[in-house]
């Protein structure tokens, strides 16, 4: 099984690798676009803003190599909204792999970052949070925007307002929340999407 | 819904962890790592390293930890002290850590906040902030040097108006450290964080003061903070986490169970 960390240059990247070390799994961190492509399994992160990683994937010659990938893709955080058609952090286009849209988040009163742990609820058939129960579903979130609820959200989360925690398009898959700090939830998070199959991804 | 926080602090002096009175007196409590470690464990939603030599000493001392505990732990962790630059910013975030706190450095240059803001994202950059309850002239003033005791000095600033500043440049969470109450277990300082709350449009971490369950409790209820920060009562075994949240959960407080 072969891993690879797409390197934005942008994002904290160290976070990432360890968890996957943690189960016993060495990834590649590379922006070489043919190690992407022969990848098993590749994760977009993401820190930062949209425009400025879109930027990035830009000048790296990426945005066709991430747009085209068949093997199982996970974006994290802004990696997630990077994988969405436009984000409102900068008006500006993105993948365009998984047919959602980035919002600024309006979250009444609440405070903003939307920082900390909270619970997801699985929308639909989501093979990512197998094996973890409503109850252990707790994930730690840091953004202010925020991929509105739709035909691709296969998790939600509440926070002033309801929000796609997790997305979803064929291959795609993003999570709103880091599952590299989110405990033994995360790590199963991660383990599961280590676990997928072409079966998983073809919806 | 979004969990209350529970968040160990651990001083760091000289690569060990150590927790003094009023910032003094600082006694060794342990080894970094295992610590760390304990407190993911135990079910501690976010730890803070606070390296409280560096920013009086104006250098930033051997932070290779960092990447240790990046490893090791699968929680959030803030590093605090003595980052005055983007590129120890860089070093420090490039470990592993997901945020780091700048207090003094802050003081001395405003605009750091808004360089490092919009250098690696407003979700990274934790103000902290020492707050100090003058009673003869009825101001909370804020102080900085705060890890030496030699070197702490008062600021021109008082807590409010700095805290302002320190949101309007874009900080995305502020801890507030209730410098009368730190160490002393007497409970959090309610009336100046409840004060402060309708100031701090970005989550506020409560810092200072914590003795028992109920200082938790009350925190959380009546100041409306997003998280609590505590040491000593953690590093000398007073309160238990797996205990500590499931009374909050019990008295009806949104929180992460520990298991």
């Amino acid at each position: 099984m072969s891993l690879v960390i797409v390197d934005t240059a942008c994002a904290n990247l160290s976070s990432v690798r360890f968890a996957f070390e943690r189960l016993g799994v060495k990834p590649e961190v590379t922006a070489n676009a043919e190690r992407i492509r022969s990848a098993d399994k590749v994760i977009l992160p993401g820190v930062g803003t949209a425009q400025a990683a879109m930027r990035n994937l830009q000048q790296l010659e990426l945005v066709n190599v991430l747009k085209q990938l068949e093997q199982p893709v996970l974006g994290i955080c802004l990696g997630m909204q990077l994988l969405t058609n436009w984000s409102a952090e900068g008006n500006v286009d993105c993948l365009g792999v998984i047919p959602a849209r980035t919002l600024r988040m309006q979250a009444q009163d609440l405070p903003l970052p939307h920082m900390g742990w909270n619970t997801v609820k699985a929308s639909q058939n989501n093979p990512l949070l197998a094996n973890i129960s409503p109850e252990q579903a707790w994930f730690y979130f840091v953004h202010s925007y925020a991929v509105a609820p739709d035909d691709a959200t296969i998790a939600t989360c509440d926070y002033g307002q309801t929000f796609a925690a997790m997305i979803r398009h064929n291959n795609y898959f993003g999570a709103q929340f880091h599952p590299e700090r989110s405990g033994a939830a995360g790590a199963q998070l991660l383990k599961n999407f280590l676990e997928l199959t072409d079966v998983n991804t073809r919806a | 819904m979004l969990a209350k926080r529970i968040i160990p602090c651990l001083d760091v002096r000289n690569g060990e962890v150590v927790k003094g009175v009023q910032f003094r007196n600082h006694e060794v409590i342990g080894a970094i790592e295992p610590l760390a470690e304990q407190y993911a464990q135990a079910g501690a939603d976010e730890l803070v390293f606070y390296d409280i030599t560096a920013s009086a000493d104006a250098r930033v001392v051997d932070k290779s930890w960092v990447e240790r505990i990046a490893r090791v732990i699968d929680i959030p962790f803030t590093v605090a002290g003595g980052i005055s630059s983007i590129a120890q910013a860089q070093e420090i975030l490039a470990m592993g850590a997901d945020k780091i706190s700048i207090n003094s450095p802050a003081l001395r240059n405003p605009e750091l906040i808004n360089s490092l803001v919009e250098e690696f994202g407003q979700q990274c950059i934790v103000i902290g902030i020492d707050s100090f309850y003058n009673s003869e002239t009825n101001t909370y003033d804020v102080y900085q040097f705060t890890g030496d005791e030699s070197r702490t000095q008062k600021t021109t600033w008082q807590t409010r108006d700095w805290l302002r500043e320190v949101v309007a440049r874009g900080a995305g969470e502020i801890v507030l450290n209730c410098m009368n109450q730190d160490g002393v277990r007497k409970g959090y300082d309610i009336e100046q964080l409840s004060a402060l709350r309708n100031d701090c449009p970005v989550p506020l971490i409560a810092s200072g003061g914590a003795g028992s369950i109920a200082d938790f409790q009350q925190v959380f209820t009546d100041a409306n903070v997003d998280g609590a920060l505590a040491a000593s009562v953690f590093h000398k075994g007073i309160i238990a986490i797996p205990t500590l949240k499931q009374s909050l959960i019990d008295a009806g407080i949104a929180v992460r169970p520990a298991t």
